[in-house]
């Protein structure tokens, strides 16, 4: 049987997934230098928002609604973290992302939580592949190139850019570098909370899957140094990919080992390409 | 344009500016020289808002723009996106008239700035900074790291817009000797204080300033 084209559908969705949590990590720490540990609680809080909003509200109104829970959470983070420095910041996150888990549960309870996608599924190769994989890739892909254009046609895109290449230069022309950082945080709270309602119908989300997510997240942006969001999406969807290779054919117990030790080989190959004497 | 009264800028504990108190009038080209560390980016980082007085005033007309030391482009945008920036605060968006000041700049429009030599670099900075169509520049170090040709040519295009335009110019400089020749009036700024001022020629004369910054001798 040859189930190799439904791992490929399976893991490029799973990774589109891990992309848009990466791409979110990625949106704030080019404006702000914070690597913000609670990338995964915005999806979760996404999904979670989702599965209460599809009791109230249809398919395409209640999905939207939760992206936009996520992207204020987002910038509540962003007003705590950026109150302090970018060290501190990381620290802030990590505590805020532990706090998420009190909430969630206290709103949420403790019991994974998922609900219905596109219905159906497709045929390819000789596998049987859930319709939702398709739609998750589907708005992914558009998302990733409104990104681009966002960041390379907008005022407001470019001045995040700004930003992120020479901060004391955009205070310098009066850009307001805290507000683009909380835009920023936004932003990575839409994205985490895109990726939650994404992915939850097709994994099951509790309020602590944000580990497993931002350790694949993160694995996808640090291929771009966490400052490239086309490079993250490569490198989620290589991870999905990967990841769904080695769940199909070998022990799916490995899935985040993989993203473990992609990660930490990355991280050993950008610090063997930086020089070990830095000359000014 | 500017007028600077009394003003004290602290970082934590240390004193980077005392009881400084400076003006440009309009039209008006004025020097601040002095050596490293005596507080003359500090300066111009308060002017610009970068920077909070800790006392004194500081009354700004009109538009003021800020060529920052050190050629603080944006290295990963193009010439033209970093023109842009510069007049996005005061919603300006036409390149045309800073291209017809500096026509370098328009050749290099699609250039990453990043990729740019220095001089090309401080050039777009000096863009950025005209793209808001200022009353006032306040330039920071023109001439650090600069072959004298390419100083001399970023000297031109200022006095030119001084000239025809009533640009008035805040030069902060290390190098006393071109600030002198350039602006009709300095200040020199040591450790944080104002400690001679007047017009260009008087202080070049001065034999204190002479010596300590022209390369001059005592007699």
């Amino acid at each position: 049987m040859n189930d190799l084209p439904a791992y490929l559908v399976t893991g490029l969705g799973t990774g589109c997934g891990y992309a848009l949590i990466g791409s979110g990590l990625v949106a704030v720490y080019r404006v702000t230098r914070v690597v913000n540990f609670a990338q995964g609680a915005f999806a979760v809080v996404g999904a979670m928002c989702a599965s209460s909003f599809l009791t109230a509200l249809p398919h395409g109104l209640a999905e939207p609604a939760a992206v936009v829970v996520a992207a204020i959470v987002g910038l509540l983070v962003g007003i705590v973290a950026l109150a302090t420095n970018p060290q501190s910041a990381l620290i802030v996150t990590l505590g805020l992302s532990v706090f998420a888990y009190a909430v969630e549960v206290l709103v949420w309870g403790d019991q994974p939580r998922s609900f219905a996608g596109l219905p159906g599924a497709v045929t390819i190769g000789d596998a049987r592949v859930q319709t939702h994989y398709l739609l998750i890739i589907a708005v992914t892909l558009p998302v990733f190139a409104a990104l681009a254009l966002f960041f390379t046609r907008t005022d407001t895109g470019k001045a995040l850019t700004a930003c992120a290449s020479n901060p004391y230069a955009a205070r310098v022309i009066g850009i307001d570098v805290r507000r683009m950082g909380l835009l920023a945080f936004m932003i990575g709270g839409a994205l985490g909370g895109l990726a939650g309602v994404l992915v939850t119908p097709v994994q099951q989300i509790t309020f602590d899957t944000d580990v497993a997510l931002i350790v694949n997240g993160f694995a996808a942006a640090i291929l771009g140094g966490l400052t490239r969001p086309a490079v993250t999406l490569v490198g989620g969807l290589l991870l999905g990919v990967t990841q769904a290779l080695v769940a199909g054919y070998g022990n799916a117990a490995h899935q985040t080992d993989i993203a473990l030790g992609l990660m930490i080989a990355v991280m050993i190959w950008r610090a063997a390409r930086r020089p070990a004497v830095e000359t000014v | 344009m500017i007028e600077v009264r009394d003003l004290v800028v602290r970082y934590g504990p240390a004193t980077a500016l005392d009881k400084v108190s400076l003006t440009v009038g309009a039209g008006e080209m004025v020097a601040l020289v002095g050596p490293n560390g005596a507080g003359k980016s500090t300066m111009v980082n308060t002017l610009s808002g970068i920077l909070k007085p800790a006392a004194g005033t500081v009354a700004v007309r009109g538009r003021l723009a800020h060529v920052p030391e050190g050629r603080q482009v944006f290295g990963d945008l193009t010439v033209e996106d970093n023109l842009r920036l510069g007049g996005r605060r005061y919603r300006e968006r036409d390149t045309g008239p800073v291209h017809a000041i500096l026509p370098r700049l328009a050749e290099l429009r699609h250039r990453r700035a990043g990729t740019l030599s220095g001089g090309e670099q401080q050039m777009v900075a000096v863009g950025r900074a005209l793209m808001s169509r200022p009353d006032v520049l306040a330039v920071d170090e023109l001439s650090l790291g600069l072959a004298p040709i390419i100083v001399a040519d970023l000297v031109r295009h200022l006095r030119e817009l001084n000239a025809t335009r009533g640009l008035a110019v805040l030069l902060i400089e290390q190098n006393a000797r071109l600030a002198l020749e350039l602006c009709s009036r300095a200040y020199v700024l040591e450790a944080g204080r104002i400690v001679a001022e007047g017009p260009s020629e008087e202080l070049a004369r001065d034999d204190r300033v002479s010596v300590a910054y022209l390369g001059g001798s005592h007699e």
